[in-house]
């Protein structure tokens, strides 16, 4: 057999993070600003249901689409963000991760354009190209946001599908209600249905979160994805969910059902658990409010810091003579920090570096001391 | 109370060393401004002292803490509150608390060992003349204190790099 594996994977690029790892085993004194996950535990109620669930058996598949106590939930829940949606539009999945390869697979043919805002995160560029889609990225530097003429000059591409993420992973930056309406025009002229990536959603800095979902003339265009790992910490338990319209739902549903079959019944009976109280989110959120805080102030006098207002990530463009996986490297192994390099969310990252605030202040503030101290040493005075 | 002092004080319960220069920085305002802040709250009582919780089971200078409920007679000359403050003035005694309940007051007594906890509630709680009853509960172990456990909690197990 020549060809083992199919052409399609085969030209997919590794994640260009592997390498970072080898460097970091090993070592003691690193300090991680490269994670993407909570530092928060899963709240304890939380978890207590779960290991009671366990007790009394719950441990057989639910149905395909979800338990319907947590679409009822996730319905009720989208309330807060303008969007009315029906339990039975919503889909529970194994984390945004597989509801994003559902929506894909359920809306793309060969040679359907997708059109992706970068810097990006990660797993959108090559999800959309294995089921078939032709990839075109908007570079939005420097102030990471779409706009109408941005995605104009794509029309000539004929896209088909558009995929928003925000709070945004990796720049933070958010769009407010007005910045989305200028996208929904363009969405709605060009006529292209919108995966919206919303798993930060809960995250905001500076007014509540909009849902596009939530704008006039976009509900039956947007499939909203979300999930409990950024809002309850829950990374590890894998379920998410996606609110989609009802053709693209079928679609997504006959995917699911042959793949996944359903979603962790111990993590969605967790997930019910969660949806009962947000105060635990308002703690969370206020300590990531005092780190970015900080983290922008002191960074401000050695990058350009484009100032974040969701999400738990800075995005700075640094100004030493370096590319950004060099820039990763020497900081890692002079100093100990992990950060992740800018051009792993699309080349138009290229000279900044993604840090996450998601550790415990003492630890960050130590890691930004580093950061500066690094800097310094290289930075042309 | 405004909100700038209510975030300082949010910070400062959970990490008393936390420095004004800190502090300015992740609330976004100027030092000079939690400084002053901060004296005003320390002169109207509403920061009273800066304490470190201490596991004193990890070292040898151990202490020994007992729960103390007190039942006591009231009269019209004598209320809670002077008893209170008569069982307060003693610096052994750690905490003292009204309660709802079986009993009247709560009061958390710290000494160097077993008989000076002992004695100290024998001759100086008991003989006080409106103190009708006294149970003693010796504090074994602690696994949380001031909302902190106390025990190896959870490890970061979190990978160094997720994008």
């Amino acid at each position: 057999m020549s060809r083992r594996i199919a052409k399609r994977v085969e030209e997919i690029k590794p994640s260009g993070i592997r390498k970072f790892f080898d460097l970091i085993s090993g070592r003691e004194d690193v300090i991680s600003l490269g994670v993407g996950e909570p530092d928060f535990p899963v709240p304890w109620r939380i978890r207590e249901e779960m290991i009671y669930s366990l007790e009394k058996g719950y441990t057989a598949y639910t149905s395909n689409v979800g338990l319907p106590e947590l679409r009822k939930g996730i319905a009720e829940y989208y309330k807060r963000f303008g969007v009315d949606a029906e339990p039975s539009q919503v889909i529970v999945t194994s984390g945004v991760s597989e509801a994003f390869d559902l929506a894909v697979r359920a809306i793309l043919d060969p040679g359907d354009v997708v059109v992706i805002p970068e810097p990006s995160y990660v797993s959108y560029r090559p999800l959309s190209y294995i089921c078939g889609g032709e990839v075109v990225s908007i570079p939005t530097i420097p102030d990471f946001k779409l706009t109408y003429e941005r995605i104009s000059e794509v029309s000539q591409f004929k896209p088909k599908v558009l995929i928003l993420n925000y709070p945004n992973n990796p720049t933070g930056i958010t769009y407010s209600k007005k910045e989305l309406e200028e996208v929904a025009d363009a969405v709605i002229e060009h006529d292209m249905i919108v995966i919206s990536d919303e798993i930060y959603c809960e995250l905001t800095y500076s007014g509540k979160h909009v849902s596009i979902a939530s704008l006039n003339g976009m509900e039956d265009r947007v499939i909203i994805l979300n999930g409990f790992s950024k809002s309850f910490a829950m990374t590890g338990l894998r379920v998410g969910y996606a609110i989609a319209p009802p053709d693209i739902f079928e679609g997504m549903l006959k995917i699911h059902q042959y793949s996944m079959l359903c979603a962790p019944t111990t993590s969605q009976i967790g997930a019910i658990e969660a949806l009962k109280s947000l105060e635990d989110i308002e703690k969370m959120k206020a300590e990531y409010l005092r780190r970015r805080n900080y983290v922008i102030k002191v960074l401000d006098e050695y990058f350009e810091v484009p100032k974040p207002e969701g999400a738990f990530y800075v995005f700075p463009k640094f100004f030493l003579d370096m590319s950004s996986e060099d820039f990763v490297e020497k900081l890692l192994i002079e100093k100990g920090v992990a950060v992740v390099h800018g051009n792993a969310f699309g080349e138009c990252g290229e000279g900044y570096i993604r840090i996450s605030y998601a550790v415990k202040f003492e630890k960050l503030k130590e890691a930004i001391e580093r950061i500066v101290d690094f800097v310094k040493k290289y930075g042309k005075s | 109370m405004d909100e700038k002092s209510l975030d300082i004080l949010k910070i400062l319960e959970d990490n008393a060393r936390a420095s004004c220069e800190e502090i300015a920085k992740m609330l976004n305002i100027s030092e000079e401004d939690v400084k002053k802040t901060l004296e005003e709250m320390e002169k109207s009582g509403i920061v009273l002292k800066y304490k470190t919780i201490i596991n004193w089971e990890k070292i040898l200078e151990d202490y020994i803490y007992a729960i103390i409920e007190v039942k006591v007679t009231l009269s019209r000359e004598k209320g809670y509150d002077d008893i209170a403050k008569r069982i307060a003035k003693f610096p052994e005694v750690h905490a003292v608390r009204l309660v709802s309940g079986e009993y009247d007051f709560q009061v958390v007594v710290k000494g160097k060992s077993l008989k000076d906890v002992a004695f100290f509630i024998a001759e100086k709680i008991s003989t006080i003349p409106e103190v009708r009853d006294t149970v003693t509960h010796f504090v074994l172990r602690t696994y949380k204190e001031e909302g902190v456990p106390l025990f190896v909690d959870e490890e970061d197990r979190r990978l160094a790099l997720v994008p």
